[in-house]
């Protein structure tokens, strides 16, 4: 148990810290990593290297936004498996659903509740 | 220049010229509902100040120029809505309060006017709306960011032979205006650098036409260069011939204490040049502790939109020679 957790902290952590060398260090905006992140994670899913990741460091690997393009390539595969061609478009969104779904309504939940503050 | 007044956020407050600043809201949103309306109150009040500590009132003002950073410049418009002198709505980014002064100066100058009022201002939290993210999407900010002053300053210019004292107040003594610099520089990130070129460009330009040495004033002060642009502007200046080290300090430095905040590069915005000017330098140009300062705002003249188009961050700087 504690091995898992450890992985799942260095590969999280080691994610974060690239992003981080990419805001210090380039000039690439926030959007720009972000976008880089998530169509990075579709590539290596696709191609099957993501899973290892995945494997080893557990929610360490899927909760970073490359493990949602990664779920993403992971949906499109199993739908095109499943329906054929059309999976390509309905594949991706589907296996996201719960996360798009979550992350709206607890948003907007969110924007009831809290008040904006400035920022320190 | 009879009166100056400046009113900030609880983070300006915080920092090194604290104690200077007229007064300090609680909160950034100023009691109001939006960043917007904060804004415009914190102009309003910083307005009302002016012209108790100018004793003066509405009636007797010919203009107001003002501007802020917000799209259709609606902190100062609303602000003034309703009020009884003349508003002329400038926009020069974070510039605008030195193009302010400049205007104002020619305006008397040609004895279109007795009294006008400088204004400007800018609130980090609608200026992050608008330019880049809401807050509320938490995103990161890299090094070389400023952060935008939340805070309004300005002044009550007079004509000299209006003055109900004799030599009271520092003068107004020269203006050059600025020209639009770019030196291709995209990074929406790093306006420093990217203002650097247009504030040396000005200066460079203002000691030519003035026949001066950098010697001549006391202090020349950048209005938001930050610590990026500060070195590429010094440097840029001893290329033209004008050692200007001792003697250049910039606004968006003095205002934060980049050891103890996490202001990264320094202030910035209509805010930060006019706030500082205000409670800051403004004082001791009365005290003659300062006795002649070249005041150069420099701004950013970029929008969102025509960034994202993939164009590079035009710059201008305005410079007003002022004696105390």
């Amino acid at each position: 148990m504690g091995d898992k957790l450890l992985n799942a902290f260095v590969t999280g952590g080691v994610l974060c810290v690239i992003a981080q060398i990419l805001v210090d260090k380039t000039k690439l905006t926030s959007a720009r990593i972000m976008v880089m992140y998530v169509t990075l994670g579709v590539l290596l899913g696709g191609i099957g290297i993501y899973q290892k990741l995945v494997d080893f460091g557990g929610a360490g690997a899927t909760v970073p936004l490359m493990g949602f393009g990664y779920n993403l390539a992971k949906g499109v595969m199993k739908e095109v498996d499943q329906n054929g061609l059309l999976g390509a478009f309905t594949g991706g969104i589907k296996s996201a659903a719960g996360g798009i779904t979550a992350a709206i309504f607890f948003g907007y939940i969110a924007s009831l509740i809290a008040k904006s503050k400035g920022r320190r | 220049m009879a009166a100056a007044a400046a009113i900030v956020g609880p983070y300006e407050g915080d920092g090194p010229l604290g104690n200077s600043f007229d007064k300090i809201i609680p909160n950034d949103d100023n009691g109001e509902k939006s960043w917007e309306k904060a804004e415009t109150k914190l102009m309003k009040d910083t307005y009302q100040l002016l012209l108790q500590k100018g004793s003066t009132t509405e009636n007797d003002i010919d203009y107001v120029i003002a501007g802020d950073l917000l799209n259709q410049n609606i902190a100062s418009s609303y602000a003034f809505r309703g009020c009884e002198m003349s508003y002329l709505g400038i926009y020069g980014a974070c510039s605008t309060f030195g193009e302010s002064i400049g205007i104002a100066s020619m305006i008397m100058a040609g004895d279109f006017a007795k009294q006008i009022i400088c204004i400007a201002s800018s609130h980090f939290c609608s200026a992050e709306r608008q330019y880049r993210y809401p807050l509320e999407f938490a995103a990161q900010r890299t090094p070389t960011a400023q952060w935008t002053v939340t805070g309004c300053g300005g002044v009550l210019l007079q004509k000299h032979c209006f003055l109900q004292k004799e030599g009271t107040g520092p003068m107004v003594e020269s203006f050059t205006a600025g020209r639009i610099i770019d030196q291709g520089l995209k990074d929406a990130n790093n306006m420093g650098a990217a203002m650097a070129p247009a504030a040396a460009d000005t200066i460079a330009t203002h000691l030519m036409d003035t026949g001066r040495k950098p010697n001549d004033y006391d202090m020349i002060v950048t209005g938001d260069l930050g610590a990026v642009g500060t070195d590429i502007c010094r440097d840029l200046l001893s290329q033209y011939g004008f050692d200007v080290y001792g003697i250049h300090n910039d606004c968006g430095l003095l205002m934060y204490d980049r050891n103890k905040q996490d202001a990264h590069a320094g202030g910035s915005g209509c805010g930060c040049s006019a706030s500082v000017f205000s409670a800051y330098l403004y004082p001791k140009l009365q005290s003659r502790e300062l006795t002649r300062i070249l005041f150069v705002p420099t701004g950013a003249l970029l929008s969102p939109t025509i960034i994202q188009q993939g164009e590079s961050i035009a710059c201008i700087a305005h410079a007003v020679g002022i004696a105390g």
